[in-house]
C-alpha cells in the first residue's frame, strides 16, 4: 500500500503576525513557519496504516521556509521518502499549489503508483480546504474531506472512510482507490519524535528535490488579492445592569432608539 | 511510539545491561543489597509497580524488558529521596533512573498528552509553555527596576541572572522574577539577562522527562549563547536551571562560576538585613525543593532569609531538609497531573500542602518556581485559601517596600 501525504507549512500563529509592507500579505521575515497541524494528522493516519497493512509511506510538499525540518521529523517518525517541490514560488495559493502538485504526480514516475493520498483537511491560510478537492479533480480521482477514520481492505483496492457530517453525524464511504482523502483527525495523537531520532534522520536521510513545473501551465484561475489588513476594533460590548425591569426597560429603550422596535 | 518502524527499533536495541553496567556508576548498582529504603521512602513508592529496589533486582536477573515496557517510572518525579536514602550511595536519581526512564518513554504507545506538548514546545519555542520565544523577555517592561538585556547592550556583566521559563512566562513566575530583579536592584548588583536569546535549560528535559536529544539540543543553544557574553558568573532562579548546570552542563565545558538566587542572597543578608524594615507578621512554613534541598544541600539559606525578616515565625512541616516532600512537578511530573489523575494517585502537591496547613502557618515559601503555582492550585483544589504561597524573594521585596 503506497500513501503519499502532502504536507504545507503555515504561519505559526504562536507568534505575532506582520503584515508586509505592500499590504497583500504577510512579512515573509517575520513569521515563522510550521508544519499545519491537520497535515500532521494526516502523516500520523498514513503511518497507521502502514502499520497495519506495511507498504510505503512518501510525504510531498512544496518548498517552504523550515519545512526540511518537517520533512525530517516526517522521516524519523517512519515515512520512507522525503519529496520537496523547489521553484514553486513564496507563498503560493492553493490553487496555484494544488496546480503544481497535480502536475508534479502526474510526471514523475518514482511517486507512481500511489493507493491513497492524505493531507490536512483544511490550513488556517485555507480554511476553504480546497487543497485536497482541486487535487482530486485535477488527478481525476475520488476525495473525501473531514475524514477521521480511514482503513483500507485487503487488496488495498477499497477503502472504508469516516467522515464527520454536520448535527454530530458520522457517515462511512466505500471509496474506490486511489483517492484523496482530506483529513481532519488520525485514530491517535500525532505521534512524538524524540530529538536523538530526529537529529539522526538529519543526519542520516536526504530530502529528494523536483523543480516545480513551469508556471502558467494548464494553472488554475485564481483571484486576485488586493489587500490583506488586521480587524479593526469595533465598539465595545455594554453591558446592562441592574434588576430584570431596569434592563429589560434599557432594552427596550436601545431596540427603539435604533428603529428595531 | 511507532513500535514497527526501523528508527525505533534501532534507538530500542542501542540499550542492553551491558551497556548500562559497564559505567563505574552503572557497576554500582550491582552493590545494591535490596534494602527497600529508595522504595519506602519513594513518593510514589505504593503506585510503582516498579520501584529503584524493584528495578534493580529484575535488572539483576536479566528481565529489563518487564521493567522497560512498564510505566512505572512516569511516576519518577525526580526528586532524589531514593538516592539521598541508599545506604551504599547509589546515585539512582542521576544514573539508573533517566536511562530507564528515557527506554520506558521510547516504547511507551502514547506519551501523555500533555508532556507530549511540554517536549514538543521546548523544541519548538525553548519554553514548555509553548510561548514565543521572542517574547521572553516582555515581563522587564513591567519589571520595576531597570533589567538590562544582553543581546541589546553586550556590556560585561558582573552577574548573569538565567532567569528560565516559569520565571519568564508564567504569570506566577514573572511575579518572583520581578522580586528578584528588585532584590538585585537594592543590592546594587551589576546583573544583566539573556533575554531573548535565553532557552529551556532543559533539566525537565533531561534524564528525568527520558528526552535526552532534546536536553542536548538545548544545552548546546544555551552553552553557545553564553560563549557570547562577558560575565563572572551565572545566578539563576530556576531551581532546576541550577541543577541541570551543576551536574548536567559539565560534561560540555560548563565552567562557569554558578549560584542560585536564594543561596545568593543569603551570602549578602548583611547588606540586605538593614533594608527589611516591615513586619509581616506571620508564620512561615519553608518547603525545601528536591533540587535545592536534597541535591545540593541548600537547606539553611532558605530559612537564614526567612528569618531575617521582622515578624516572622519560621515553623517546621514534619516533613523537611532531606525528608521533604515533592511538590510533584519534576521529572516531567509538572505535565503529568493529568495523567496521575486518571490513574487515581494523590497529587504530590495536595500532600504536601496538607503538611503546610498542619503546620498553622499562613504562608507557604519556597525557592523553586514550580511548586508556586503548584502549592496554589493544590490550595484551590482543598478549599484552603487562606494559606498563601510565596518565594521568599517575594517575601523578602515585601518587607523591603514596607
Amino acid at each position: 500500500m503506497d500513501i503519499l501525504v502532502v504536507l504545507k507549512m503555515v504561519p505559526d500563529i504562536v507568534e505575532e503576525l506582520t503584515l508586509a509592507a505592500d499590504g497583500t500579505g504577510l512579512d515573509r521575515d517575520q513569521v515563522r513557519m510550521i508544519l499545519s497541524e491537520l497535515d500532521d494528522r494526516a502523516l500520523e493516519e498514513a503511518l497507521l496504516l502502514k502499520e497495519r497493512h506495511g507498504g510505503n509511506v512518501t510525504v510531498l510538499a512544496l518548498d517552504a521556509p523550515d519545512l526540511d525540518d518537517a520533512l525530517f521529523a516526517a522521516l524519523a517518525k517512519g515515512a520512507d521518502r522525503a519529496v520537496k517541490v523547489t521553484g514553486a514560488g513564496e507563498g503560493p495559493s492553493t490553487r496555484r499549489a494544488a496546480t503544481v502538485l497535480g502536475q508534479v504526480l502526474e510526471r514523475e514516475e518514482s511517486l507512481q503508483p500511489v493507493d491513497l493520498i492524505l493531507t490536512g483537511v483544511q490550513a488556517i491560510d485555507d480554511l476553504d480546504g480546497l487543497l485536497a478537492p482541486l487535487l482530486a479533480s485535477l488527478l481525476g480521482l475520488p476525495f473525501l474531506g473531514v475524514v477521521i477514520q480511514v482503513s483500507v481492505d485487503g487488496s488495498a483496492r477499497k477503502a472504508m472512510a469516516t467522515k464527520e457530517c454536520p448535527n454530530g453525524f458520522q457517515a462511512r464511504f466505500e471509496v474506490d482507490l486511489p483517492a484523496v482523502l482530506g483529513i481532519q483527525s488520525a485514530e491517535k495523537t500525532p505521534r512524538y519524535v524524540p530529538v536523538g531520532k530526529l537529529r539522526a534522520a538529519m543526519k542520516s536521510r536526504t530530502i529528494e528535490l523536483l523543480p516545480a513545473p513551469p508556471a502558467g501551465e494548464a494553472a488554475l484561475v485564481a483571484p486576485e488579492l488586493l489587500e490583506m489588513k488586521k480587524p479593526e476594533e469595533a465598539g465595545h460590548a455594554e453591558f446592562l445592569e441592574g434588576s430584570l425591569e431596569e434592563v429589560s426597560e434599557k432594552l427596550c429603550e436601545i431596540l427603539s432608539d435604533r428603529g428595531l422596535m | 511510539m511507532s513500535q514497527s518502524s526501523p528508527a525505533t527499533l534501532q534507538a530500542e536495541s542501542e540499550f542492553t545491561l551491558e551497556s548500562l553496567f559497564e559505567s563505574p556508576e552503572g557497576r554500582k548498582i550491582l552493590t545494591c543489597m535490596q534494602c527497600g529504603m529508595c522504595a519506602a521512602t519513594c513518593p510514589y513508592g505504593d503506585v510503582m509497580e516498579f520501584p529503584p529496589r524493584r528495578i534493580i533486582a529484575t535488572l539483576r536477573e536479566g528481565d529489563m524488558e518487564r521493567v522497560l515496557t512498564s510505566s512505572s517510572l512516569l511516576n519518577c518525579v525526580a526528586c532524589y529521596a531514593c538516592m539521598a536514602k541508599c545506604p551504599r550511595g547509589i546515585r539512582l536519581g542521576e544514573v539508573l533512573l533517566p536511562v530507564v526512564k528515557e527506554q520506558v518513554l521510547l516504547r511507551l504507545k502514547d506519551i501523555p498528552a500533555e508532556l507530549q506538548k511540554a517536549l514538543q514546545n521546548m523544541l519548538a519555542y525553548g519554553n514548555p509553555e509553548g510561548m514565543s520565544p521572542r517574547k521572553r523577555a516582555d515581563w522587564v517592561k513591567d519589571a520595576g527596576v531597570p533589567v538590562r538585556i544582553l543581546p541589546e547592550d553586550p556590556r560585561p556583566t558582573d552577574v548573569l541572572w538565567f532567569v528560565e521559563c516559569h520565571g519568564a512566562y508564567h504569570p506566577r513566575g514573572v511575579e518572583t522574577s520581578r522580586a528578584t530583579a528588585k532584590l538585585f536592584d537594592a543590592l546594587e548588583v551589576d546583573f544583566a539577562i539573556l533575554g531573548n536569546e535565553e532557552r529551556c535549560a532543559g533539566e525537565c528535559s533531561r534524564g528525568a522527562e527520558g528526552e535526552p536529544g532534546l536536553f542536548d539540543l538545548l544545552r548546546e543553544h544555551n552553552m553557545a549563547t553564553f560563549g557570547k557574553y562577558s560575565f563572572k558568573r551565572i545566578v539563576t532562579s530556576g531551581a532546576h536551571a541550577y541543577d541541570a548546570f551543576r551536574f548536567s552542563y559539565g560534561d560540555v565545558g560548563f565552567h562557569y562560576p554558578l549560584e542560585h538566587t536564594t543561596p545568593f542572597f543569603s551570602d549578602r543578608l548583611d547588606q540586605l538585613t538593614p533594608l527589611l524594615k516591615k513586619e509581616l507578621n506571620c508564620k512561615v512554613t519553608y518547603h525545601d525543593s528536591c533540587c535545592l534541598g536534597r541535591h545540593s544541600s541548600f537547606y539553611e539559606e532558605p530559612r537564614r532569609l526567612l528569618r531575617a525578616i521582622p515578624g516572622v515565625e519560621l515553623v517546621e512541616m514534619c516533613h523537611n531538609r532531606v525528608n521533604s516532600i515533592c511538590c510533584g512537578g519534576g521529572g516531567g511530573g509538572n505535565w503529568l497531573d493529568t495523567y496521575y489523575k486518571s490513574k487515581g494517585y494523590e497529587r504530590l502537591s495536595e500532600r504536601r500542602v496538607k503538611e503546610a496547613i498542619a503546620t498553622g502557618a499562613d504562608v507557604l515559601a519556597s525557592s523553586c518556581p514550580y511548586e508556586i503555582p503548584r502549592f496554589e492550585d493544590a490550595l484551590k483544589v482543598l478549599g484552603h485559601e487562606e494559606m498563601v504561597v510565596r518565594d521568599v524573594t517575594e517575601l523578602l521585596v515585601e518587607a523591603m517596600e514596607g
